[in-house]
C-alpha cells in the first residue's frame, strides 16, 4: 500500500497538482480508515486530503482511475505490499487474460443485435448495473484491443462508439417514449426526456472510457498509462493549442477567476483601513502610565484606477487568447475607470459598444467575432496597417492616464511594421504593454516582429495560459 | 478505539438522512474521515448548495451544540477568539487608585485583571473550552482578510488557543470543525493544508429530487421529479447565476402552494423569477424552455 500511495502521489505531482508533505501524510493516514474495496469512498477520502482546488479534481480523478482501477473487488485485489515487481507484472498479465476471457464470455457470445438490444433496454430503464455490463461487453466486442499495440485510448473509444451508433440509439429511445406516452408529449416534456437519455448516454460513455482505461493499464502498466493520460490543469492549458474540451474547461475556470481577481483588486485598492483600537495594549499601557495614549493612524492615498485601451489581434490561432483576455478585462470592468477595446486583423474596428450594457460577456465576445469590421484586404494579419489606422483615428484617446495593451503574436506576414505607432503611444500613454500568446522561444522567428514592437513597450509578457493572464492582470491594477 | 462518532461511511449517510440532510458519497466520506483524522473540513462550492446546512445537520445528528462564527470583513481576534473586558478592567484600576494608600500590589492587580473574571469568550474560544460536545462552524471564511486567517491556524491544527496572560488552553474534547467558503478569494495554503477539502456542487438530479421530497411538505413524487429535471435543464444553460438548492426548494414550495400537480412550460415560465435572480437569466431560460433541446 505504501508503494502504491507514493507512486500515486508522484504521479499527481507529475500532473501538476501541488501536494505538500502534510497532505501526503494525511492521505497515508486516511487510507487506514477506509477500505480500498470501497472504491468511491476511498477516492473521496484521498481527494479530500490531496486536492484543495476544485478545478484540479478532474486531473485527480484521472490519475486515481489509472492507479486504482485494477484494484476493485472484481479484480481479486492482491495485497500490493506483499507483491514484488515481478509478481505484480504477472498479476497484471493474468488480469489482462482474465479480461479477455470475460469479454469472450460476455461480448463475443452476443451478436451485435443482441448487444444493441440489451444496451437499449438498459438505457431505457436507466439500469446502471446493466449499462456498466454493456459498456464492458461493447469494449470487448468492438474496441479490438490487443496487448502491446501502441494506440491511444481515444482510438479504441472511437471504434467502440462508432459501432454503437449512439445518435440513432437516442432517437430510437425518444421514439419509443413518444409512442408509449399516454398523451402526446409537450415540447417541455420532450426536452426533459431527451436530457434524461442524454445523461444516461453520457454515463455509458464514461463507463466505456473507464473500461478501456482499465484494459490499457493492465496492458501497459500504471506509470506508462498515467503518463499518456497526463493533461494540463485548466489554468495551464495553452490558449493556442486548446482542444474543444479544454476550451470549455478554461471558460469555466474564468468565472471564479474573475471573482477572485475582482475581490483581490478591490481589496488592494481600498484604503488600508484604520485597525480597531487595541484594547489590550490600552489597558496595559494604562497600568504603567495611568493614562491612555492616543494612537496615531496613517491614511494611505487612494491609488486611482487605470484607464485601459486594449488593442487585440483576433485572427485565427490567437483568437481564443484575445477572446479570453477581453472576457477577463470586461468582467473586471469595475476595477478600471474606463475600458475601450479595438480588434484587428488587417483592418481595425472599435468594439467597446458591444460590451456596453451587455451583461452577458460571452454574447459580447461572440458579437465581436462576428460583427467587427476587421478585414481590410485579405483577412491576413497586417499589424502595420491596423496600427496606422488606429493611430489616425483614435490617437486622441490615448492620454497620460491610459494604459495601452496590445494583444497578439506579432506575426505580421512580412508587412511593414509601422512600429512608430507604438513609439508615439508610449510617449502619450502612462504605460504600454504587450501580451504574446506564443512561447517565448518562438518570438522573432519567421515573421514574428515582437522585439521591434517590444522596444517601445514598458513590458512584453508571455501569456499562454490563464495562470499567466491572471498574474498580468493582477499586476496591472 | 471506541470514541469515534461513526462506524462507517454508510452510517454517516444514513444518520444524516434521518435529520433530513441528503448527502452524497463524497460528503459522507469526508465527514467520516474528519472524525477519524480529527481534522477540520473546508467546504467550498456555489451558493445555496447546503454547505452551512451540513454543519448544522451534523451537529443535530451527533447531538452536539452548534457554535457558529460568522465571518465578515474586518473580523478580528476580539470578535473571534476572546476579548478582555476592558471597561471592567478600567473600573477595577480606578477603584484601586481611589483607595490607593500605597499598599496596592500592582503585580497582583495585573494578575487579577487578566483572569477568567475579565475574559469574554468568543466563538472559537468557546468551542475550545466547551465541556459538552460541540460542532464548530466557521462560516464564510473567505470574507475575512488573509491575515486574519492566521488567528485560526492554531485552533485548526492543535485544537488549542494561546492567551498570553493565561497560557495555552487545550480543547477538552476535539470538536468537529466546518469552515465554509464561497471561494471569493484564494485561501492561504497554510489554512488549506490543515483541512480536509470538500467541494459541494449542485446535486445530481436524483439527489436533488430526494432533497425536494424530504423538505417540501405535500409535494408529490411526480412534481418533485419534474422540478428536479427542469432545474437540471436550466443549469445546463449558461447563466449569470444558476439556481441553487434553496431556490429549487423555494420554487417547489411555490408550485405546491399554487396547487400545481404537473408543470407545463407556461407555468414554468411564469414562476421562473423564483428560481432565477437576474432578468437576463430569466429571459434566457424562458426562451430555452420554450424550445426542444437541440
Ligand atoms: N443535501 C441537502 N439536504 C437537505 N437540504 C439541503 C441540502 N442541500 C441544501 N439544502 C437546503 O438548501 C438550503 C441552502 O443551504 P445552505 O444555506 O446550507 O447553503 P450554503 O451552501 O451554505 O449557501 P451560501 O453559500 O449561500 O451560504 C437550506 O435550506 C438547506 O436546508
Ligand atoms: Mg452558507
Amino acid at each position: 500500500m505504501l508503494d502504491l500511495m507514493s507512486g500515486f502521489i508522484v504521479e499527481l505531482r507529475n500532473a501538476g497538482l501541488p501536494v505538500s508533505l502534510t497532505e501526503n501524510l494525511d492521505a497515508m493516514e486516511a487510507v487506514k480508515h477506509i477500505p480500498i474495496e470501497d472504491r468511491s469512498a476511498f477516492k473521496y477520502a484521498l481527494g479530500a486530503t490531496l486536492v484543495k482546488n476544485a478545478s484540479h479534481w478532474r486531473a485527480f480523478e484521472t490519475v486515481f482511475e489509472v492507479y486504482f482501477s485494477m484494484r476493485g473487488p472484481q479484480y481479486r485485489l492482491p495485497d500490493a505490499e506483499e507483491l514484488s515487481e515481478d509478481e505484480l507484472e504477472r498479476w497484471m498479465q493474468q488480469q489482462m487474460e482474465g479480461m479477455r476471457d470475460r469479454s469472450g464470455g460476455s461480448g463475443d457470445d452476443m451478436s451485435p443485435e443482441e448487444l444493441a438490444e440489451m444496451l437499449y433496454r438498459a438505457l431505457m430503464r436507466g439500469d446502471e448495473a446493466m449499462t456498466r455490463a454493456m459498456a464492458r461487453a461493447a469494449v470487448g466486442k468492438y474496441a479490438g484491443m490487443e496487448p502491446g499495440r501502441p494506440v491511444g485510448g481515444t482510438y479504441y473509444l472511437y471504434r467502440t462508439l462508432r459501432n454503437l451508433d449512439l445518435d440513432s440509439l437516442l432517437e430510437k429511445l425518444m421514439e419509443e417514449t413518444e409512442a408509449e406516452a399516454p398523451a402526446p408529449l409537450t415540447d417541455l416534456e420532450r426536452r426533459l426526456e431527451r436530457e434524461e437519455f442524454e445523461s444516461r448516454i453520457d454515463h455509458l460513455k464514461q463507463e466505456i472510457e473507464a473500461e478501456i482505461r482499465r484494459r490499457l493499464v493492465a496492458d501497459r502498466g500504471v506509470e506508462a498509462m498515467a503518463k499518456t493520460l497526463r493533461k494540463p490543469l485548466p489554468e495551464d492549458v495553452d490558449f493556442m493549442h486548446a482542444s474543444r474540451e479544454e476550451m470549455v474547461a478554461i471558460r469555466k475556470a474564468i468565472q471564479p477567476l474573475t471573482r477572485k481577481l475582482a475581490a483581490r483588486l478591490a481589496r488592494k485598492r481600498r484604503n488600508k483601513r484604520r485597525g480597531p483600537l487595541d484594547f489590550r495594549s490600552t489597558v496595559r499601557a494604562s497600568l504603567s502610565y495611568g493614562g491612555v495614549p492616543a494612537d496615531p493612524r496613517f491614511r494611505y492615498p487612494r491609488p486611482h484606477k487605470p484607464e485601459l485601451i486594449v488593442v487585440a489581434d483576433i485572427s485565427g490561432s490567437v483568437a481564443a487568447f484575445a477572446r479570453f483576455t477581453l472576457h477577463l478585462v470586461y468582467a473586471l470592468q469595475g476595477q478600471f475607470s474606463k475600458v475601450r477595446s479595438f480588434v484587428f486583423i488587417d483592418g481595425i474596428d472599435e468594439v467597446t459598444h458591444m460590451f456596453r450594457g451587455q451583461e452577458d460577456i460571452t454574447k459580447a465576445v461572440h458579437r465581436v467575432n462576428t460583427e467587427a469590421d476587421v478585414v481590410w484586404v485579405d483577412g491576413h494579419s497586417d499589424y502595420g496597417h491596423a496600427f496606422e489606422v488606429f493611430w489616425d483615428r483614435w490617437s486622441s484617446e490615448v492620454n497620460p492616464k491610459s494604459t495601452v495593451i496590445f494583444l497578439g503574436d506579432a506575426r505580421n506576414n512580412y508587412h511593414s511594421t509601422n512600429s512608430w505607432v507604438l513609439k508615439e503611444a508610449a510617449k502619450k500613454a502612462r504605460h504600454v504593454f504587450w501580451l504574446n500568446p506564443e512561447p517565448r522561444s518562438y518570438w522573432d522567428t519567421g515573421d514574428s516582429v515582437i522585439s521591434e514592437y517590444g522596444t517601445y513597450c514598458d513590458g512584453v509578457f508571455e501569456c499562454r495560459n490563464l495562470r499567466q493572464l491572471e498574474s498580468f492582470v493582477d499586476h496591472l491594477a | 478505539m471506541s470514541d469515534h462518532r461513526f462506524g462507517d461511511v454508510a452510517s454517516v449517510r444514513d444518520e444524516l438522512k434521518e435529520v433530513e440532510y441528503l448527502a452524497d458519497e463524497g460528503i459522507a466520506s469526508v465527514v467520516f474521515l474528519a472524525d477519524r483524522l480529527q481534522k477540520p473540513i473546508l467546504v467550498e462550492g456555489p451558493a445555496g448548495t447546503g454547505k452551512t446546512q451540513l454543519a448544522k445537520s451534523v451537529a443535530e445528528m451527533t447531538g452536539a451544540r452548534l457554535i457558529r462564527l460568522q465571518c465578515y470583513e474586518g473580523l478580528d481576534e476580539a470578535k473571534a477568539l476572546y476579548e478582555w473586558n476592558y471597561k471592567k478592567q478600567l473600573l477595577r484600576i480606578q477603584a484601586e487608585k481611589a483607595s490607593d494608600d500605597g499598599s496596592t500590589d500592582w503585580d497582583q492587580l495585573h494578575d487579577d485583571l487578566f483572569s477568567d473574571e475579565f475574559l469574554m469568550t468568543r466563538p472559537l474560544l468557546e468551542a475550545i473550552r466547551a465541556e459538552d460536545p460541540v460542532v464548530l462552524l466557521i462560516d464564510e471564511i473567505d470574507r475575512v482578510e488573509v491575515e486574519t486567517e492566521a488567528l485560526l491556524l492554531e485552533i485548526l491544527s492543535d485544537y488549542q488557543v494561546s492567551i498570553p496572560e493565561l497560557g495555552t488552553m487545550e480543547a477538552r474534547q476535539i470538536p468537529l470543525v466546518f469552515l465554509t467558503s464561497n471561494n471569493t478569494r484564494e485561501l492561504s495554503e497554510a489554512l488549506k493544508r490543515r483541512c480536509l477539502f470538500l467541494h459541494i456542487d449542485y446535486p445530481q438530479m436524483d439527489r436533488e429530487k430526494e432533497i425536494v421530497l424530504t423538505k417540501v411538505e405535500g409535494i408529490s413524487e411526480n412534481l418533485a421529479d419534474q422540478v428536479a429535471r427542469i432545474v437540471r435543464s436550466i443549469r445546463q444553460i449558461e447563466l449569470k447565476k444558476a439556481p441553487s438548492v434553496s431556490e429549487t426548494l423555494d420554487w417547489a414550495r411555490t408550485l405546491v402552494l399554487l396547487g400545481i400537480e404537473s408543470i407545463d412550460a407556461e407555468q414554468a415560465r411564469e414562476t421562473l423569477h423564483i428560481l432565477l435572480k437576474y432578468q437576463t437569466d430569466i429571459e434566457k431560460a424562458a426562451k430555452e424552455l420554450a424550445v426542444e433541446a437541440r
